[in-house]
């Protein structure tokens, strides 16, 4: 493959005198070695898993103009995020219904989303709307955590809330802040 | 009894294909290379099982860690023009040498009165530079706010699109920081942003 054909053609007897031919092979070691050392260092350096973007749409916050959206007690959901990577969560207006602490992921908040989002759904025809209050004590990951909830469980609408003194007050009582 | 002769074979091997091979990955790997921006303070994103990526430009990102925010915004003539809008808003002037020093920045986070000095350093000593972060108290017109503001009118002006916002959080940071930065965008009436996040190693069902 890497050389050239410099066989002589035809076995011509006592003919020319013929210049001797070096042969043209060529040694590729060398050559694949250092194509391998940068494959190795272009690969080690290229990030191979891009990072995604999450899509985040908040409540339009004017100062001057409200126009809030009453929602019905019963098809409202709020999340309240507490420290320790603890999240207490109730049905309707706080102080009423007892909220209950959970945690992230699929035993905790997913199993609570799915079957409040269905309970909503047939007790009322109308989807269940979430309202997410991350406390001060609570970090980014637990929020991303939050939102991902929301969309692996196709909640339709929800929306980042500041929390209320009166939640914080929940989540003191329950040792969660 | 004859002795068995084994054939001596030549051991080196045809390296052709090897070569070529190797030098096709090389090729792959270096067409699909994107340096790495390095991040000023440590940064370990939240995994989530969005499969959306990053838009690869238009972007202002905006890198919250340890309590600091860090601003970097896509395009060379973008950042250059960004830096005159504030100088003239802060009523600093801008040399055209750090100009051409500002727009090769991909990310920094210090307060304006110090960039001068902060431009003046070399590049290893910026590095090392412990950068303080933009300041984001919660007056009105704050100068993360006004940055993110001067950014958006050049890229309008420049090409005529609008600046996709991202935030890219630590696991850890605490959430007032964030929330900081998310009131800095609604007041901007800037009401939908990316959050950057990895894929989930296995998504969970």
């Amino acid at each position: 493959m890497a050389e050239l054909d410099t066989s002589s053609g035809g076995g011509k007897k006592g003919g020319k005198v013929r210049s001797k031919k070096a042969s043209t092979r060529v040694d590729l070691t060398a050559m694949v070695d250092l194509a391998f050392l940068l494959i190795t260092f272009f690969m080690l350096t290229t990030t191979l898993a891009k990072p995604k973007a999450m899509d985040v749409t908040m409540p339009d916050k004017d100062e001057k103009v409200k126009d809030e959206l009453a929602v019905a007690a019963s098809r409202s959901m709020t999340i309240l995020l507490g420290s320790n990577n603890k999240v207490e969560w109730f049905i309707g207006e706080p102080g009423k219904t007892p909220p209950e602490t959970t945690s992230y992921g699929k035993d905790g908040l997913r199993k609570v989303l799915i079957e409040n989002g269905e309970k909503v759904q047939q007790s009322t025809g109308k989807y269940m709307t979430v309202l997410i209050k991350p406390s001060d004590k609570s970090n980014y990951k637990n929020v991303v955590d939050v939102l991902d909830e929301m969309n692996i469980t196709k909640v339709q609408s929800y929306a980042i809330v500041d929390i209320t003194p009166g939640e914080v007050e929940l989540l003191k009582r329950d040792g969660n802040y | 009894m004859p002795r068995v002769k084994v054939a001596r074979k030549s051991t080196s091997i045809d390296m052709t294909a090897m070569c070529d091979v190797a030098f096709l990955l090389l090729t792959f790997f270096i067409l699909t290379a994107k340096p790495r921006t390095e991040d000023p303070v440590q940064v370990d994103i939240p995994a989530s099982s969005i499969e959306q990526p990053v838009p690869d430009d238009n972007m202002l990102m905006l890198t919250v860690g340890e309590g600091k925010v860090f601003f970097s915004v896509d395009g060379n003539d973008i950042r250059k023009q960004t830096l005159i809008q504030m100088g003239e808003k802060y009523k600093i002037n801008f040399t055209p040498e750090e100009q051409i020093k500002f727009s090769g920045l991909p990310v920094f986070g210090v307060p304006i009165a110090q960039l001068k000095g902060f431009l003046a350093l070399e590049p290893d000593q910026r590095k090392e530079f412990k950068q303080p972060g933009i300041p984001r108290d919660t007056t009105n017109n704050n100068e993360l706010s006004d940055w993110i503001r001067e950014a958006r009118k050049a890229d309008v002006a420049l090409h005529n699109k609008s600046l996709r916002i991202s935030i890219k959080g630590d696991n850890k940071e605490e959430y007032p920081v964030i929330k900081d930065v998310i009131t800095v965008f609604q007041k901007q009436k800037i009401n939908k942003f990316n959050l950057v996040t990895t894929l989930r190693a296995a998504p969970k069902k």
